[in-house]
């Protein structure tokens, strides 16, 4: 009997690996197309002692640079940033940041406050699929569905991945177990350029108020980060599109005034940052390259620098060698990108597919 | 709830464990909760039809058994007072009050069905007519189907008449009722089990049982297999046919009716697998409904394989009662005076059949569509059995032989026959399906379909390299279920080679099931009848 239950065990446990197997293989790498994919999960293999964390939408994960923030100001920053952060998803990823550490600053990009409900399944798996299995991941799911999604299918990714099988590739194979790093502390560097042709004009809209659900995790997110007595900076990323109503501006303003938060809106600071964008956006305007997401990253500095406790961390010797790291692996990236951009005319392997997505 | 929902393998896991957990003498009252549960989901505004359903049922039955043993006590007593005559005449004036009964419960039951099925196609034809006559239409009545109301209903009403017909004594306990009527697995597509075949082992109490588990839930994977791997795949091309008729004529219509006969065979075995599977864990058993009808070699043989309880039903409460009717056989003594013995004799058996047939295809759905499948159906049971001794007669002189290539070929025959006869069914309309028949012959466009007409058809190459494994597979496992269960030999195999078919098996389905994002999560085909 003890022998007979020992094989179904065995077995069980032979099916639970292959599936495991299955599931490892069947997942999307996001390693040559689409790499927001792979941002949220690279956060666990950072060594987590930042003093400023960035949360929110492709605002932050494309306009600023943690490297420039050390170079320049000696400041350790993550950016916890996916495509189309919802407001719930930031306020989760910050809980689940907070389990690891414990940071001086949290910068909140305030674009996502638009959306009330959740927009897209594609988009909530760039999020939610590579965060690590937590009580913050299981609320962030339930907060994110579509009516037709199935929460198991995040639990359990094969369930959701499983069609892939017909379209597999040998990157599929070659990623099964690693990951390459493509990104700078959360950035996705793009160092070509597509200047703004047109500035578009918000179209009327029938309400312009943020929802309910929006206000909610705003404030929730401002609890939490009052009850970790860290310093909450809304702001909103000098990105022309989407539209940044007059109107919307107005409601952050006065959230902010009433909770005493910082909110700098940066569409309003373009000269003084030094933002041209004929060169400075690499899509016409949604989002910076390299070249804009360094001058950004250089101004909202200064001003982290100049309002709250943020000392140089540049002595530190220990840190300075993990940085130092990650601006050689910058660099190199940025010489790759300049060698690609003067090979093909075109970044032909850093995200002309997710351009394509995101401009949908 | 969908059969291959994540809610539905969830409620049936958490009912699996309850089931075992609690005492035994529980058990039928969890199943009753859990089936209530499960059609409250579906909108709990139609728990209304099932519970009016089971009340009068119940209540009607009570009666009926009251006048049973009223007559019975009362013929007892009046054993030696009463001559044959008197014992006689009593017995039909109890029968008359016992029928008026049963007719009452009859109007009740096949009212609510016929009001919610088929008030729209009544009222629609009924405009028609009004159109002609030039006066304003009636306005339309539309009702949403409460689940699974044609098979509950039948089941319901055969167990009813017989009660009336005192073939087994009635249940006086109106929660087993209402669970005989209300089991969940077999609410949605059927079988329509008896009364008498379900009670055991619906009302008994189970122990936890190795075997019972183990080939239930193998039956489950295979349901899922079937149901998910082929005719959730197949269904997308069947649909690409079907609602672009201008576009897939010829060929394709002949393609349609094939994929349509695979798909339909395995969505609704399949579902009969998930329903005796699941009743299987329990240990309950359910009885079958197919018997490998594509290797029927007639009409009337396919009609004993498919659906079996539906037939079974037809010709146990309808067939028989209308065919030895008192009126019945008197039209045939008639017939045979006035048309000769030959035509008199068919007479009635034709009437049934008609009835019968047409009766099954609106059973089907409150369409034309239906009526003329049904009637074609008739047609042809009724056709090939009066050209039966033409063809004996054919055979011996040309001397053709009930050879395998022979059986073979009736085999065929009869596969194509019915798909040509579904062809009603995908269509949905008597017109266009008439109009894609003469494509067949007037859109010659059978090359098309290998320079790239099959890739038109919503399925990539891997789709099916899927299906053609998968239907290989299917029609193994059906050619050895011939020599008996495939799964008491795979069970007589050792556990090593069990536990990769069965692993492989699940891994298939979750791999390569038409499931989840990209498909549409479609519903059994038999459920909408």
């Amino acid at each position: 009997m003890k022998k007979k239950i020992l094989i179904h065990i065995g077995a069980a446990l032979f099916t639970i690996l292959i599936l495991v197997l299955l599931q490892r293989l069947l997942m999307p790498k996001y390693i040559s197309t689409i790499h927001e994919g792979n941002l949220i999960a690279e956060y666990y293999d950072e060594v987590k002692e930042h003093e400023v964390i960035f949360i929110g939408d492709c605002e932050v994960f494309s306009n600023i640079s943690p490297i420039t923030l050390w170079e320049q100001y000696g400041i350790t920053s993550y950016i916890r940033g996916s495509a189309q952060q919802l407001i719930w998803q930031s306020y989760y990823l910050l809980e689940d940041t907070l389990r690891y550490e414990k940071p001086k600053v949290v910068v909140y990009n305030v674009l996502a406050m638009k959306y009330n409900e959740p927009q897209k399944e594609a988009y909530n798996r760039l999020t939610l699929d590579g965060m690590r299995l937590s009580v913050p991941k299981l609320r962030a799911i339930k907060a994110s569905m579509m009516e037709d999604e199935a929460f198991i299918t995040y639990l359990v990714p094969l369930l959701r991945y499983h069609s892939r099988w017909s379209e597999l590739t040998e990157e599929d194979f070659k990623y099964m177990f690693h990951r390459d790093t493509l990104s700078h502390n959360g950035y996705l560097m793009r160092i070509d350029t597509k200047p703004v042709t047109v500035v578009p004009k918000g179209k009327k809209l029938p309400d312009y108020r943020f929802g309910p659900n929006s206000y909610d995790y705003l404030e929730r997110m401002t609890k939490l980060c009052k009850e970790n007595d860290i310093e909450l900076v809304l702001i909103k990323s000098p990105s022309v599109y989407p539209y940044w109503y007059e109107e919307w501006d107005e409601q952050i303003v006065e959230y902010a005034r009433e909770n005493e938060l910082t909110y700098i809106n940066f569409l309003k600071y373009v000269d003084e940052i030094g933002i041209d964008y004929n060169t400075d956006t690499y899509d016409g305007g949604l989002h910076m390259n390299l070249s804009g997401a360094e001058k950004f990253t250089s101004y909202l500095g200064q001003l982290l620098k100049e309002k709250y406790p943020l000392p140089d961390q540049r002595k530190d010797k220990r840190l300075t060698k993990i940085w130092q790291k990650k601006m050689d692996f910058y660099y190199a990236m940025k010489a790759d990108q300049d060698e690609e951009l003067k090979e093909y005319g075109y970044l032909k392997s850093y995200g002309a597919v997710a351009q394509s997505i995101e401009e949908e | 709830m969908l059969f291959t929902s994540y809610r539905f393998i969830l409620f049936i896991l958490i009912l699996f464990i309850l089931y075992y957990i609690i005492p035994k003498k529980l058990q039928w009252m969890l199943l009753l909760l859990a089936s209530y549960l499960f059609y409250s989901i579906a909108g709990l505004r139609y728990l209304i039809y099932i519970a009016t359903t089971t009340l009068s049922t119940y209540l009607i039955s009570l009666r009926l058994n009251q006048l049973q043993s009223e007559q019975s006590s009362f013929l007892k007593e009046q054993k030696d007072s009463l001559d044959r005559e008197g014992k006689k005449a009593y017995k039909a004036s109890m029968k008359l009050k016992q029928r008026r009964w049963l007719v009452l419960c009859l109007i009740i039951n096949f009212g609510i069905l016929a009001v919610l099925k088929y008030s729209a196609f009544t009222i629609t034809n009924f405009n028609g007519v009004l159109n002609l006559l030039g006066t304003k239409p009636l306005p339309l009545i539309g009702f949403v189907l409460p689940l699974g109301i044609s098979f509950y209903t039948f089941q319901t009403m055969g167990y009813l008449i017989d009660i009336y017909r005192e073939k087994y004594p009635h249940e006086r306990n109106i929660f087993k009722l209402a669970l005989f009527i209300s089991f969940f697995p077999q609410l949605i597509q059927g079988p329509i089990s008896r009364f008498d075949d379900l009670k055991e082992t619906l009302f008994s109490e189970h122990s936890i049982d190795g075997r019972n588990i183990s080939f239930g839930l193998q039956r489950i994977l295979w349901g899922f297999f079937k149901k998910l791997v082929i005719a959730d795949r197949m269904l997308i091309a069947v649909n690409t046919i079907v609602r672009n008729p201008e576009e897939f004529q010829g060929v394709y219509v002949l393609v349609g009716m094939f994929f349509y006969a695979i798909t339909l065979y395995s969505d609704f075995t399949g579902g009969i697998d998930i329903t005796i599977g699941v009743a299987e864990v329990l240990g309950i058993r359910i009885r079958e409904n197919f018997e490998r009808p594509y290797f029927s070699k007639s009409i009337a043989e396919y009609w004993r394989r498919w659906h079996i309880t539906l037939g079974t039903w037809f010709k146990e409460y309808l067939f028989y009662p209308i065919s030895i009717s008192k009126s019945m056989l008197e039209l045939t003594k008639s017939s045979k005076r006035r048309v000769g013995d030959w035509l008199g004799r068919r007479v009635s058996i034709y009437i049934a059949s008609i009835v019968v047939w047409l009766i099954t295809g609106i059973w089907h759905g409150a369409a034309w569509n239906f009526v003329v499948w049904g009637l074609l159906n008739c047609f042809f049971i009724l056709a090939s059995q009066e050209c039966n001794p033409l063809y004996e007669r054919f055979h011996s002189r040309f001397h053709i032989r009930h050879t395998f290539a022979y059986r073979l070929f009736q085999v065929g025959r009869t596969f194509w026959l019915m798909s040509f006869l579904r062809a009603f069914d995908c269509y949905r309309d008597v017109g266009t399906t008439f109009q894609m028949y003469s494509t067949l012959v007037t859109r010659w466009n059978y090359s098309e379909l290998f320079q790239g007409g099959l890739m038109q058809l919503g399925l990539t190459i891997a789709d099916y390299i899927v299906l053609t494994a998968a239907v290989t597979l299917l029609l193994v496992v059906s050619l050895q279920g011939r020599s008996g269960s495939v799964r008491e030999k795979l069970a007589a195999r050792p556990f090593s080679l069990q536990y990769a078919a069965y692993t492989v098996l699940f891994i298939a389905i979750l791999i390569l099931g038409a499931y989840g994002v990209g498909y549409d999560a479609s519903q059994f085909i038999y459920s909408q009848f």
